[in-house]
């Protein structure tokens, strides 16, 4: 880096400070606020001040939320499960259906494979809304609402087209010529598909995964309408915390903090994947 | 070692016909080159023979068995890449193996067959490294063990010299030949560079435009190149292309270069007035005395010293620059006017519009027995 002035370096601090504080800034006072009570929360003007309690984690994990009206019943930890569940398993049959289908339309181009892929593409164009309506009606026929089966089942809206996309850029990326190489050598398609492709494009669909995963688990209206209390995920699960005695703000900003923090650590991991060398020198010096 | 039959091939991309009913044969045990300039189509038919891409059109055939529906896996070729095409995320030894695995040898048996062949090579002492760790002539080495470490009856080089520096470029020209008489297998070597050609092939095939427009010895193509555009790409400094007119004369056709006539032996009449290119090779002229018979005056432009050779460019009265290569040493006009003499005999005629070597009339048992 070139030497830079006291001053630029000054000013650069306060441009970098700002912007982390912009983005910062939420998910602090969302930490702060897991850790008090309602009436702290609701203080006017707020304060930094106060004597922390875990009571609002505490109300989470024993699934016992007090209130002006009594006890109350919350389905937290089991809607930590079905996100859990949910972005796994949606993630993972994605990830069995779309890195062969991305593989697939990146080596071979045949009639009408763009169009598939476009179309497969538009499904993340549509908002949501336009396909619940009919989706609601279809599940109730097939019997597929509130199930978890239904759900991963439209979860593939969100995760496959991703997958899809991305993977296949990798593929792409990848040399044919490396391919060839390995065929070549006596190996079948299949085998150089594992042996090679599958590699080299690795780091690709480990980040796609990750992106489907936050995609999945972020999804809020899918599992609204299609599911109910039981098979709900977190981001619905937190509509709970809005009682008939007032919104939980402490439970509430426990229950976010909870919930990101999965993908917060699968991201933290993950990262060296992203970052790592991608084609590694494949071709040429 | 065996043979190679290539018949009546045509391979389209969209709506560019990138191979156009190509026919070739390669004899047991010979060495071939495909010669041409980017884009003619050299690689595509590599490929084609090794069964990574289908023809349109035609068969292919190794050993006399029709391969064309066969996969790449169960041709039994070995393939060098131009680029090298080596496995990323594979040491050296791996890559190198990779030709071994897939027919379910024993570890030590792979083991005592890439230790082998990186001797050879002389990679031994890389075959821990990762392609990043190597070097560009390592790289290269790397790729050509990997092709010849299951001993392919064919081996398909695709220009394996043309991503390695010069240096490293002529050491494997001399070690190339000695490398594949070795492994004893039919080959067919791709390549852009005319001495690489005349180097390591028994046979070159010149290919434009995906045709082959000239299969022959070395000594053939250099000699007596079938169109004007081989002739240019075969011969360093590049061969002189002059347009000319031949007029009768009384003792045959002849061309005029600066007012003085050149004869051009074994031609008749049907040249006569027809517009043509003369091609001389700049080793076929020489200086000569004003006096001599036939001598064109020039004017001496430049000189350039070439370890081995000298080569002048002069120009002639019309303008014409005309390149002359003599043996280092031997004495010649640095600057200023001088004389030329041309062996006629040496000298091609092409037809200017068709670009196609004009072939003397009389047969050329006579003609070559006047040479001698």
């Amino acid at each position: 880096m070139e030497a830079m002035s006291p001053l630029e370096r000054i000013l650069r601090g306060i441009a970098l400070t700002l912007v982390v504080i912009f983005f910062m800034f939420p998910i602090v006072w969302i930490l702060l606020m897991s850790f008090q009570t309602n009436e702290t929360i609701l203080r006017i003007p707020p304060s930094v001040v106060f004597t922390p309690t875990l009571d609002n984690y505490a109300a989470l994990i024993t699934g016992k939320l007090q209130t002006a009206a009594g006890t109350l019943d919350i389905a937290f930890m089991r809607n930590l499960g079905n996100s859990v569940f949910l972005s796994v398993v949606s993630v993972a049959v994605a990830l069995l259906l779309g890195v062969p289908a991305a593989y697939a339309f990146a080596r071979h181009k045949f009639r009408g494979s763009e169009d598939i892929a476009f179309t497969l593409l538009s499904f993340r164009f549509a908002p949501p809304l336009l396909v619940l309506l009919p989706l609601t009606q279809y599940f109730q026929w097939l019997g597929l609402s509130n199930t978890y089966f239904g759900l991963i089942w439209v979860y593939q809206l969100i995760c496959l087209p991703l997958i899809l996309w991305i993977v296949r850029g990798y593929f792409e990326d990848i040399s044919a010529d490396v391919e060839y190489a390995y065929r070549i050598a006596g190996h079948s398609w299949f085998a150089t598909f594992r042996k090679i492709a599958l590699p080299l494009a690795g780091p690709g669909i480990a980040a796609a995964g990750l992106l489907a995963f936050i995609f999945a688990w972020n999804n809020f209206v899918f599992a609204l309408v299609l599911a109910s209390a039981d098979k709900q995920p977190v981001t619905v699960g937190a509509l709970a915390f809005v009682t008939a005695s007032g919104i939980q703000y402490g439970q509430i900003a426990a229950a976010i903090v909870l919930s990101i923090t999965p993908t917060l650590a699968l991201a933290l991991y993950a990262q060296r994947y992203l970052v790592e060398g991608l084609s590694l020198g494949a071709v040429k010096g | 070692m065996t043979t190679l039959q290539l018949k009546n091939i045509v391979k389209r991309y969209k709506s560019q016909t990138v191979l156009d009913d190509l026919s070739l044969d390669v004899a047991d045990g010979e060495r071939l080159v495909l010669f041409g300039p980017s884009g003619a189509g050299k690689t595509v038919l590599l490929r084609l023979v090794a069964g990574v891409i289908d023809p349109d059109e035609g068969r292919v055939l190794i050993g006399g068995e029709d391969m064309t529906e066969v996969d790449a896996e169960h041709r039994g070729v070995g393939m060098a890449f131009q680029n090298f095409a080596l496995f990323p995320h594979m040491s050296a030894f791996d890559n190198i193996a990779s030709a071994l695995t897939a027919r379910r040898f024993s570890k030590e048996a792979i083991a005592a067959g890439v230790e082998k062949v990186a001797k050879l090579l002389k990679i031994d002492h890389v075959l821990t490294h990762h392609p990043k760790a190597l070097s560009n002539g390592q790289k290269q080495r790397t790729a050509l063990a990997r092709a010849l470490v299951g001993s392919p009856p064919l081996l398909l080089l695709d220009d394996p010299l043309r991503n390695v520096d010069a240096k490293l470029r002529f050491e494997m020209r001399l070690e190339l030949p000695r490398l594949l008489a070795a492994q004893g297998a039919t080959v067919i070597y791709v390549t852009q560079d005319y001495k690489e050609a005349m180097a390591l092939g028994d046979r070159i095939a010149v290919m434009f435009e995906g045709q082959l427009r000239q299969i022959g010895t070395p000594a053939d193509i250099y000699d007596t190149p079938a169109e004007l555009e081989i002739a240019r790409l075969f011969g360093d400094p590049t061969i002189n292309l002059l347009d000319v007119v031949p007029q009768r004369g009384p003792d045959g056709a002849f061309a005029e270069l600066s007012g003085v006539r050149l004869r051009l032996p074994g031609f008749g009449p049907e040249i006569v007035g027809k517009a043509c290119v003369l091609g001389i090779r700049p080793e076929s002229i020489v200086f000569s005395e004003a006096s001599a018979t036939g001598a064109i005056p020039v004017r001496v432009e430049a000189e350039t010293p070439l370890n081995e050779k000298t080569v002048t460019l002069t120009l002639t009265a019309r303008g014409r620059e005309v390149l002359v290569s003599r043996p280092a040493g031997t004495p010649g006009p640095a600057t200023g006017p001088a004389h030329l003499a041309v062996n006629s005999r040496a000298a091609l005629l092409f037809d200017k519009e068709s670009g196609r070597l004009m072939r003397p009339s009389e047969p050329a048992s006579k003609r070559n027995g006047e040479a001698a």
